[in-house]
């Protein structure tokens, strides 16, 4: 069987502008959560202490809530993790407290509380490692940024390298936008997640653009649109059956991978479907847009062959 | 045409049996399983695991009467242990208990650490080959992680100090008179009244203290010699620092009996401590959150019959009642010169405290006791800024770097002076600034959760590529296996620490992996689709399909790569991994599934038709 049966090509490149247009907004959206709203980071990033303990029935969250209001000062965050007996307890950095003394304290607190507390991680992070690896995470991303621009400039084209670029970082700051917009926690795994959806966008708009780059020699007397739009349309089969496997294993680990492996999955999840998108309607657009050419891509060889031969 | 096959040299072959058996054999470690087990090693420096000590082990074991499965005696670097192995963990917790008194009939001061462990049920063959399961992270199998900052800035300010009261004694020695010495957070001011002075000072420090770089200001009849910590000498005392109080700390782990404990240094002032499988962080975090150092000065005895204050006055616990020592301002001895403190008895069998120092320690000891025979000398422990003297005794004679501290001591209180004085040789105090707890029940569930979502996402990908694609599909999934295994080998081989952000990059790598044979099949397809025979499609389909797997799969490991680099933590347990499997999914989706196809349709001269699924040709009606 085969699901794809094409006739001709489809006219992807028609509905670039309509759709590229709802991207920009979309796009200048979760820019404006992100500014005015920032990220919900983990301790990792801002410092503090994070527990995870478990109860052998459903926990009573503003029971534990009013134990740990008696000593803690500042904001702090309890909600169920995973399961209702399990819970996430989250308290701020606090001067004069060093490591894991104020989650003894709290401990100590539970336990009198109700005995049957189990203390199931405990995590905490000074405020120094904090603002390191927010900047290593930047520093990163900036790396991933470059190193791929460099490579696909290298490869094809600067204005491939361009349209790449701006496709998968749309597609990283529409994944972070999500986060920001609906307050999930971002996370060192998310991060993780969100670098390793950057190269893998990219990798789909280089899938694309050999074609582009293929079809340019095949087709001599084609325009540059129906050229990109019969390269889209030669790929797009794979494009949906390759998305769709690595879908299965993100969607997998999404709903049997547990909490701890959530938020990674979900920025997983999110980030392949607009990595689909984007490769098929904004990278091949804007590289349209910044004005490809047959020559850009297909070297005149005979020309050089002949140049030689001329004294 | 009919006469076109696809075949590969045999050489190629060769190459791939020969990674698909080295595959087999360090996957295999992963599913023996582990059991229940009880490790020796060495307490105390001078104390050897040896051969000897593994037929001790035996004896003891069969004179108690408990069966063990196997004894084993391993040297891994400088570290060598004795293990062995139990049918179940009651068995484990009676051989553990039995050993411990047995082997350390001292518990105050054990010569042995006796811990819980597990070992691999691996075969012996295929730990010969350095084949061994995956290791796994924290987050894995349960235990606390820390990250602890080393206060470099004490450290070079202790130097300085030690250096001020050298400096002193020199300058003293050799008849050089000065106006004062100051020391500031930076350097070391030494004042002097006349040029001469300064002069025949300064050529003294160039010879005797070659760490200071010595500086002239001042004029007239007020000269200063500035002398500041070259920077060599600043890094030398950074490293000596950190190195003292990694095996400081190695100690302080010891008393834990932690099986496999890591001790590393990370960056140029952190140190990362795991101790798998330790459940009691209170008692853990009290034990390497003991930030003490020490210090032994004189008693400054004036200030204390004038009931002033001395240089510096500390605290001194005797009970209930807590007296005041004043204290003069040299320091003799430093925690860093410290070599060790054991309870010991003295000449007329009353238990005392054996000190032992290093040579610089040991000199100066020798002059401070020589000028204050009968004078008090105090013990100072320094915990979280404030100083405690532990110990305040009469020096009795002139000694130099070995000394007992005798008294009314009990044994007990001997053994906990000791240990006093030893948790104070930490050339820097250190903090906590990272602190990681997992229990080992989430450890377990993270493996079972890990395990399933691979599992799962797997067996969807392994169905639909085997109804979509037939027996390229077949070939494709058999590929993502043979992906998945060497991945394994290699994370066994390098004993890559795998974590559950690893597992998650594995599932990760097998979906994305798949690219790879989805693009080929395709391919193959539309070459059918474009009219070529059988043979040439596959052909086509690989050769065509190649530069952009090679393309696709460069940007992935450049992003990998970057995250190898730039990440920590759980960034960097996912990096690894990725990478590594960008890396094996390009040699096993094109080279070993190519050498699939070639075998089972290659040599057929002639092929009326592969199984790639369904090609549909537009214009024909339906199926072919």
């Amino acid at each position: 069987m085969e699901f794809f049966r094409i006739r001709g090509t489809i006219p992807f490149m028609r509905y670039s502008l309509i759709l590229n247009a709802i991207s920009a907004i979309s796009f200048l959206i979760a820019v404006g959560f992100l500014v005015f709203r920032g990220l919900n980071l983990s301790i990792e990033f801002t410092g503090g202490t994070v527990m995870e303990v478990a109860y052998q029935e459903p926990a009573h969250l503003e029971q534990i809530r009013e134990v740990i209001e008696r000593q803690t000062a500042g904001e702090f965050q309890v909600q169920n993790f995973g399961t209702s007996r399990d819970v996430l307890i989250r308290l701020p950095l606090q001067t004069g407290f060093t490591s894991g003394q104020q989650a003894e304290r709290v401990m100590e607190a539970l336990r009198a509380q109700n005995p049957n507390v189990e203390l199931r991680r405990v995590e905490f992070v000074g405020p120094q490692v904090g603002a390191e690896l927010a900047q290593d995470g930047l520093l990163a991303l900036l790396m991933v940024v470059i190193g791929i621009m460099v490579y696909l400039a290298f490869r094809f084209e600067w204005k491939f390298a361009v349209a790449a670029i701006i496709a998968n970082l749309h597609d990283v700051i529409l994944v972070v936008g999500m986060f920001s917009i609906f307050g999930w926690e971002f996370s060192l795994p998310v991060l993780a997640a969100v670098l390793a959806v950057l190269g893998y966008s990219v990798n789909e708009s280089v899938i694309i653009f050999d074609r582009v780059r293929e079809h340019f020699k095949k087709m001599r007397r084609a325009s540059v649109v129906e050229v990109i739009d019969s390269a889209i349309t030669a790929t797009i089969s794979r494009t949906i059956i390759t998305h769709g496997c690595t879908l299965a294993m993100s969607l997998s680990m999404l709903f049997f991978g547990g909490p701890a492996l959530h938020y990674f999955a979900l920025a997983l999840t999110i980030g392949i479907l607009f990595g689909i998108y984007s490769s098929v309607f904004v990278a091949a657009a804007i590289a349209m847009y910044l004005g490809i050419k047959r020559e850009d891509l297909v070297k005149p060889v005979k020309r050089e062959d002949e140049q030689q031969i001329v004294p | 045409m009919g006469g076109f096959v696809n075949r590969y040299a045999l050489w190629k072959y060769v190459v791939i049996v020969i990674a698909l058996v080295l595959g087999a054999i360090y996957t295999l470690p992963n599913f023996y399983g582990e059991s229940p087990a009880v490790q020796v090693s060495s307490g105390r420096q001078t104390v050897k695991v040896d051969a000897p000590l593994m037929a001790r082990v035996e004896t003891i074991l069969s004179e108690a009467k408990i069966p063990h499965e196997a004894v084993y005696f391993d040297t891994i670097g400088t570290n060598s242990t004795v293990r062995m192995r139990f049918a179940d963990t009651d068995t484990q917790l009676k051989a553990k208990d039995i050993l411990q008194k047995a082997l350390n009939p001292d518990a105050e001061d054990p010569a042995y650490v006796v811990a819980l462990n597990l070992i691999s049920n691996t075969p012996r063959w295929l730990v010969g080959l350095r084949a061994l399961p995956m290791y796994l992270g924290l987050d894995l199998r349960g235990g606390v992680h820390f990250l602890l900052q080393v206060d470099m800035r004490a450290a070079i300010d202790k130097r300085l100090d030690t250096l001020t009261s050298d400096i002193r004694t020199l300058l003293r020695e050799k008849n050089i008179r000065h106006a004062g010495i100051n020391k500031t957070p930076t350097s070391i001011d030494i004042r002097f009244r006349d040029a001469e002075m300064r002069t025949r000072a300064q050529d003294l420090l160039r010879s005797q203290v070659p760490e200071l770089a010595l500086r002239e200001t001042g004029s007239g009849d007020d000269l200063t010699l500035v002398g500041m910590l070259t920077p060599a000498a600043q890094r030398t005392i950074q490293d000596s620092a950190l190195r003292q109080n990694i095996s400081t700390l190695h100690n302080r782990v010891n008393e834990l009996g932690v099986a496999e404990p890591v001790i590393q240094q990370q960056g140029a002032d952190r140190i990362v401590v795991q101790l798998p499988g330790v459940q009691d962080v209170a008692r853990a975090k009290q034990l390497l959150g003991r930030t003490a150092t020490l210090e032994i000065r004189l008693v400054d005895q004036d200030a204390m019959a004038a009931g002033t204050p001395g240089a510096l006055t500390v605290p001194q616990r005797d009970g209930q009642t807590i007296k005041q020592i004043p204290l003069k301002r040299e320091i003799v001895v430093t925690g860093n010169q410290l070599n060790g403190a054991s309870a010991t008895l003295d000449q007329n069998q009353r238990p005392a405290v054996s000190v032992r120092l290093d040579e610089a320690g040991g000199r100066s000891m020798r002059t401070a006791s020589r000028d204050n025979i009968g004078r008090l000398m105090a013990i100072v422990l320094y915990e979280r800024g404030k100083g405690e003297a532990i110990s305040v005794a009469t020096i009795q004679g002139e000694f130099g770097n070995q000394f007992q501290i005798t008294g009314n001591f009990t044994v007990q209180e001997t053994a906990d002076l000791a240990l006093l004085i030893r948790s104070g040789s930490l050339a820097a105090p250190m903090e906590i600034i990272e602190e990681r707890t997992i229990g080992p029940s989430l450890g377990a569930e993270n493996i079972e959760r890990g395990f399933r979502s691979t599992l799962y996402g797997f067996a969807a990908i392994a169905a639909f590529m085997i109804f979509y694609y037939r027996v390229f599909g077949l070939i494709s999934v058999a590929a993502l296996t043979v992906n998945l295994m060497l991945l394994i080998a290699l994370l066994s081989l390098l004993q890559a620490t795998l974590t559950l952000p690893g597992i998650a990059a594995i599932a990760l790598t097998l979906g994305m992996a798949i690219d790879a044979n989805v693009l080929i099949n395709e391919r193959v397809r539309e070459e059918l689709r474009n009219g070529r025979t059988p043979q040439q499609a596959i052909y086509e389909g690989y050769d065509k399909a190649w530069a952009t797997i090679m393309d696709s799969n460069i940007t992935t490991l450049i992003a990998g790569i970057a995250l190898l680099t730039f990440g920590s933590g759980p960034v960097r347990g996912f990096a690894v991994v990725h990478v590594l499997g960008i890396l094996t999914s390009i040699f096993s989706a094109v080279y070993v599934s190519r050498a699939m196809v070639n075998l089972y349709y290659g040599t057929r001269k002639k092929l009326p038709s592969i199984s790639v699924g369904q090609v549909w040709k537009p214009g024909a009606s339906g199926a072919r």
